[in-house]
C-alpha cells in the first residue's frame, strides 16, 4: 500500500505537472525551431508573440462571454482560441511584411535578424501592455477538476490524492493531436516536405522550384497557431500576464535548443527534458522516502537537490552544458 | 572641427534637451535624467568595445550590472560581527572546498588524456562536491540568516567607502566575464547572445536567493553615500547662504520677512537635493571622461587595429598571427568590466541595492537599444545612445500623454478609450523603443553617429 501511495505522490506532484508544463515549453519550442530552421533567426520576440495570441484569446473569449455562449464544463476559452489564432497569423504577417522581409532580401546576417527581433519584442511588448494591461488575468470558465485529491482519496482509500485539473488533460491532448498533425504535415504533405528541403539547402530548393514565399507563407501561419495554442494553454493551466509570458522565452530557449535547434520533434521532446529536470531536481522528496523506506530509516531534511527558487536556474544550468559539450543539441540539429 | 561637426552638434542637441527639462518641468528632474544617462552612458561602452571593437554578442550586461551592485553593497556595508560569529567558520569552509574542488578538477584536467572515463569523473566529482557544499554551508546559512533577520540577516561586507566598490564592481564582472568567456565564447554568435542571457539569469537568480550573503529579495537599503545628505545640507550655514546668494533677487521681492524666511527654507530643501545630485553628476563625470580617453586611446592603437581586423575577417587575422580566442576572451573581459563599474555606480547613486529589481527588458535590451541607436564602433555614438535613449524611456510617457490628449483634443474625458489610453501611457515606451530600433536598423543601421576610422 505504501508503494501504491507513493507512485500516486509522484504522479500527483511530478509527472502531472511536468507532462503539462512540458507540453506548453514544447509548443513554443517547436516554433522557435521552425523560424529558426526556415527564417533562419533566433527569434526574441517568441514570449511576447506568444502572449500577443493569447491576448486575442482572451479577448475573444470575454466576447463570447458577454454574447453567452459557453461550451458547458470546457472552457470557452477553447472556441475562442481559432479567431486567437487567425489574428496572431495576421499579426505576424504584418510585421514579417514591415519588417523581416526587407532582412531576408538583404541576406543579413542571423545576428542582425536577432537584433531586430529585439525591436519587434518591444513593439509587441507594448501593444498587448496598452491593449490589456500588464496584471494578471484568468480567464477560465467551466469545470476546474476532473477528479479532485478528496474524492480520490475516498474512492480508492489511499492516503495519497490524484487531483486532476481539467486544464491539464485538455493541454496534453491538444498538444498530442497538434503535434502529430504537425508531423503528419511536415513528413507526409508536398508543402511540408518543400519546407524541410528549404530549411536543409535553400539554394538547391530554389533551383528544383520551390517558392519561397510561399514557404514563408506557410511558416508563419504554423507559427501563428503553434504560438497562440502555447501561450493560451499557459494562461488556462495558470495565469495570464505579459512579464511572464516574456521569461517563458528562455526556458523555451532552452528546450529548442536542447533538443537540437531546427528539428521540430527534437524541440518536442527538449520540452519535455527541460519541465521534468525542473521539476525533479527542486521536488521535496521527504515524503516520498517515508512511503518507501522503513521507518528507521526515514530522513530528517527534505530531501531536496535544489530549491525551488532556482527553478529556471535549473533548465539554464542544462541548455550552457548541452551548448558545451552538444552544440548540436541531443537529438541531432544545425550543426553550429 | 569641421569633421566633428555632427557630434557637437547631437551633444549640444542633447544638452539643450536636458536643460529644457530643466527650465520647464524642474531641475530635480533634469539631474536625475543626466545621472541616468551618465550611468547608461557607461554601460554603453561597455557594450560598445564587445560589440563594436570585436563584433561580439552579450545579451548578459544585466547579469553584470548586479554584480558591480553587489560589490558596492560587500565593500560598503559594515560587517555584521555577529553572523560572522555565528555561521563565518562554516561559510569559510564550503569556500575552502569550492577552491578545493576547482583545483582538483584543474589538476586531473592538466594531468589525464581526454576520455571518457576523465569526463565521467569531473561530472561526479562536480556533483558529490555540490552536495558536500550544501550540506557543510546549510548549517550556517540558517544561523546567518537567523540573525536579526528584519534588519541584517546577512553577512555585511568590509565597511570601507562605497567609491572603492567602482573598481571592485569591475574586477568582479571581469572575474564572471573570464568564467563565461571560457565557457561559450566559442558559439556561434545568435548562441552566444542565448548562453550569455540565460547565464545573466543564473547570476541574478543565484542573487535573488542566497540571502546570506545578498540579502536577497529583502533589499539592502540606507548604503554610504560619497555625497553629502540632504538634511545635513539643510543646516549648513554655507549652503543656506549659497541659495540666499543665489535667489537673492527672488528673494528680495518679498517683503514680509517671515514670508521671506518660508521661501528660503523652501529653497534650501529643493537646492540640497541639486546639490547632492550635482556631487554626483561631478563623479559620474569623472568615471565617463577618464573611460572615454582610455577608450579612444585603445580604438587609435594598434591594439585597435588588430581588434577590428578580427571583428572583419577572423580567419584573415588569425592567418596573420592574431590569436583571436585570447583577444576575444580579453575583450569579454574588459567590457564587462566596465559594465560593473556602471551597476556599481548604479547603487552607490540610488544608496540601495534590489536584486527584484533587475529585468533584462531595462538593463539588457534597453543597453542594446541604446548602442545600435548611438552608433557602435564609435564611442562617442555609444555615449550619445545612451544619452537619447534613456532621455526617451524617461520622457517617453510625458509626450504620449500630451500628443494622446492632443488627437483626442475633441473626446470628451469620460470616453472608454481616452481614459484607457491614458491609463497605459507608461507602456507607450516600449513602443517608442521598439519602433526608433526597428528604423535605426532599416535606415540607418550604422546608427546616429556612424563608426569612422581614419587613417592618418
Amino acid at each position: 500500500m505504501d508503494f501504491v501511495n507513493a507512485i500516486i505522490l509522484l504522479l500527483n506532484y511530478i509527472f502531472i505537472p511536468a507532462l503539462t508544463y512540458g507540453s506548453q515549453l514544447a509548443l513554443g519550442a517547436i516554433f522557435v525551431t521552425l523560424i529558426y530552421g526556415i527564417l533562419r533567426f533566433a527569434n526574441f520576440a517568441t514570449g511576447d508573440m506568444m502572449s500577443f495570441g493569447t491576448m486575442a484569446t482572451i479577448l475573444f473569449t470575454w466576447y463570447f462571454q458577454s454574447l453567452g455562449v459557453s461550451l458547458g464544463v470546457l472552457p470557452t476559452a477553447l472556441l475562442a482560441i481559432p479567431f486567437g489564432i487567425i489574428f496572431m497569423i495576421f499579426y505576424m504577417l504584418l510585421i514579417d511584411k514591415f519588417v523581416f522581409k526587407y532582412y531576408r532580401h538583404q541576406k543579413s546576417p542571423p545576428v542582425q535578424f536577432a537584433m531586430v527581433s529585439i525591436g519587434v519584442m518591444f513593439v509587441t511588448q507594448a501593444v498587448v501592455r496598452i491593449i490589456i494591461g500588464p496584471g494578471d488575468r484568468r480567464f477560465f470558465d467551466g469545470e476546474k477538476f476532473i477528479i479532485k485529491a478528496r474524492e480520490f482519496k475516498e474512492m480508492t482509500g489511499l492516503n495519497e490524492g490524484l487531483a486532476l485539473k481539467s486544464t491539464q488533460v485538455i493541454t496534453i491532448f491538444v498538444t498530442i493531436v497538434l503535434v502529430s498533425l504537425l508531423f503528419w504535415f511536415l513528413n507526409r504533405t508536398k508543402t511540408g516536405k518543400s519546407m524541410k528541403a528549404y530549411s536543409d539547402n535553400e539554394d538547391l530548393a530554389l533551383l528544383s522550384g520551390i517558392d519561397p514565399k510561399k514557404i514563408v507563407l506557410v511558416t508563419w501561419v504554423i507559427a501563428g497557431i503553434l504560438a497562440t495554442i502555447g501561450g493560451a494553454l499557459y494562461g488556462l493551466d495558470k495565469s495570464f500576464k505579459p512579464f511572464t509570458y516574456f521569461n517563458n522565452m528562455l526556458p523555451i530557449f532552452a528546450a529548442a535548443i536542447v533538443g537540437g535547434i531546427g528539428n521540430p520533434f527534437g524541440a518536442f521532446l527538449g520540452g519535455y527534458v527541460i519541465a521534468f529536470s525542473e521539476i525533479l531536481l527542486t521536488y521535496a522528496y521527504k515524503k516520498f522516502f517515508m512511503y518507501v523506506l522503513p521507518e528507521s530509516m526515514e530522513p530528517n531534511s527534505l530531501v531536496q537537490l535544489l530549491s525551488t527558487d532556482y527553478k529556471f536556474a535549473v533548465s539554464f544550468s542544462i541548455l550552457v552544458i548541452v551548448l558545451i559539450y552538444r552544440p548540436s543539441g541531443i537529438f541531432k540539429g544545425k550543426v553550429l | 572641427m569641421r569633421k566633428n561637426l555632427n557630434v557637437i552638434a547631437a551633444y549640444s542637441i542633447m544638452m539643450v534637451l536636458i536643460l529644457m527639462v530643466g527650465i520647464f518641468q524642474s531641475w530635480n528632474i533634469a539631474l536625475s535624467i543626466f545621472n541616468l544617462c551618465l550611468i547608461s552612458a557607461v554601460m554603453t561602452m561597455g557594450a560598445n568595445i564587445q560589440w563594436g571593437y570585436a563584433g561580439l554578442i552579450n545579451f548578459g550586461i544585466m547579469g553584470y550590472t548586479a554584480l558591480g551592485g553587489l560589490a558596492a553593497v560587500l565593500i560598503s556595508v559594515d560587517p555584521v560581527q555577529e553572523a560572522w560569529r555565528a555561521g563565518g567558520f562554516d561559510i569559510l569552509m564550503s569556500l575552502w572546498l569550492i577552491v578545493v574542488m576547482v583545483l582538483v578538477i584543474r589538476f586531473i584536467l592538466k594531468r589525464f588524456e581526454k576520455s571518457k572515463i576523465r569526463t565521467y569523473s569531473i561530472a561526479a566529482i562536480i556533483i558529490s562536491g555540490i552536495l558536500l557544499i550544501r550540506f557543510s554551508a546549510e548549517p550556517g546559512i540558517e544561523a546567518i540568516e537567523a540573525v536579526d533577520p528584519a534588519k541584517t540577516g546577512f553577512l555585511g561586507g568590509f565597511g570601507l567607502p562605497i567609491i572603492f566598490s567602482w573598481i571592485v564592481g569591475a574586477l568582479f564582472a571581469g572575474g564572471l566575464a573570464f568564467i563565461v568567456g571560457k565557457v561559450a565564447l566559442g558559439l556561434r554568435a545568435d548562441y552566444l547572445a542565448i548562453a550569455t542571457l540565460l547565464i545573466s539569469e543564473i547570476v541574478i537568480a543565484i542573487i535573488k536567493h542566497e540571502d546570506w550573503l545578498t540579502r536577497g529579495v529583502k533589499n539592502v537599503i540606507g548604503l554610504k553615500r560619497p555625497a553629502p545628505y540632504e538634511v545635513d545640507l539643510q543646516t549648513t550655514d554655507w549652503f543656506i547662504k549659497l541659495v540666499e546668494k543665489f535667489n537673492a533677487g527672488k528673494l528680495s521681492v518679498i517683503e514680509n520677512l517671515a514670508d521671506r524666511q518660508a521661501a528660503l527654507n523652501q529653497l534650501v530643501i529643493e537646492g540640497s537635493s541639486v546639490f547632492v545630485k550635482l556631487c554626483y553628476s561631478g563623479l559620474f563625470l569623472v568615471v565617463v571622461i577618464i573611460l572615454l580617453i582610455l577608450t579612444q586611446k585603445a580604438l587609435y592603437s594598434p591594439w585597435g587595429r588588430m581588434m577590428r581586423a578580427i571583428r572583419d575577417n577572423e580567419e584573415a587575422a588569425n592567418a596573420m598571427g592574431k590569436n583571436v580566442v585570447k583577444q576575444h576572451l580579453l575583450i569579454f573581459i574588459l567590457g564587462s568590466a566596465i559594465v560593473g563599474i556602471a551597476g556599481a555606480m548604479l547603487v552607490t547613486q540610488d544608496g540601495l541595492f534590489t536584486p527584484g529589481s533587475y529585468r533584462p527588458m531595462r538593463y539588457t535590451f534597453l543597453i542594446w537599444v541604446m548602442v545600435i541607436v548611438g552608433g557602435s564602433g564609435n564611442n562617442f555614438g555609444a555615449i550619445l545612445g545612451g544619452f537619447v535613449v534613456w532621455f526617451l524611456w524617461i520622457e517617453a510617457a510625458p509626450i504620449s500623454l500630451f500628443l494622446i490628449n492632443f488627437f483626442t483634443a475633441g473626446i470628451p474625458e469620460t470616453n472608454a478609450l481616452k481614459a484607457h489610453l491614458i491609463e497605459s501611457v507608461p507602456y507607450f515606451r516600449f513602443l517608442l523603443m521598439g519602433l526608433g530600433l526597428l528604423f535605426i536598423m532599416r535606415y540607418r543601421p550604422k546608427g546616429i553617429l556612424p563608426e569612422k576610422i581614419e587613417i592618418k
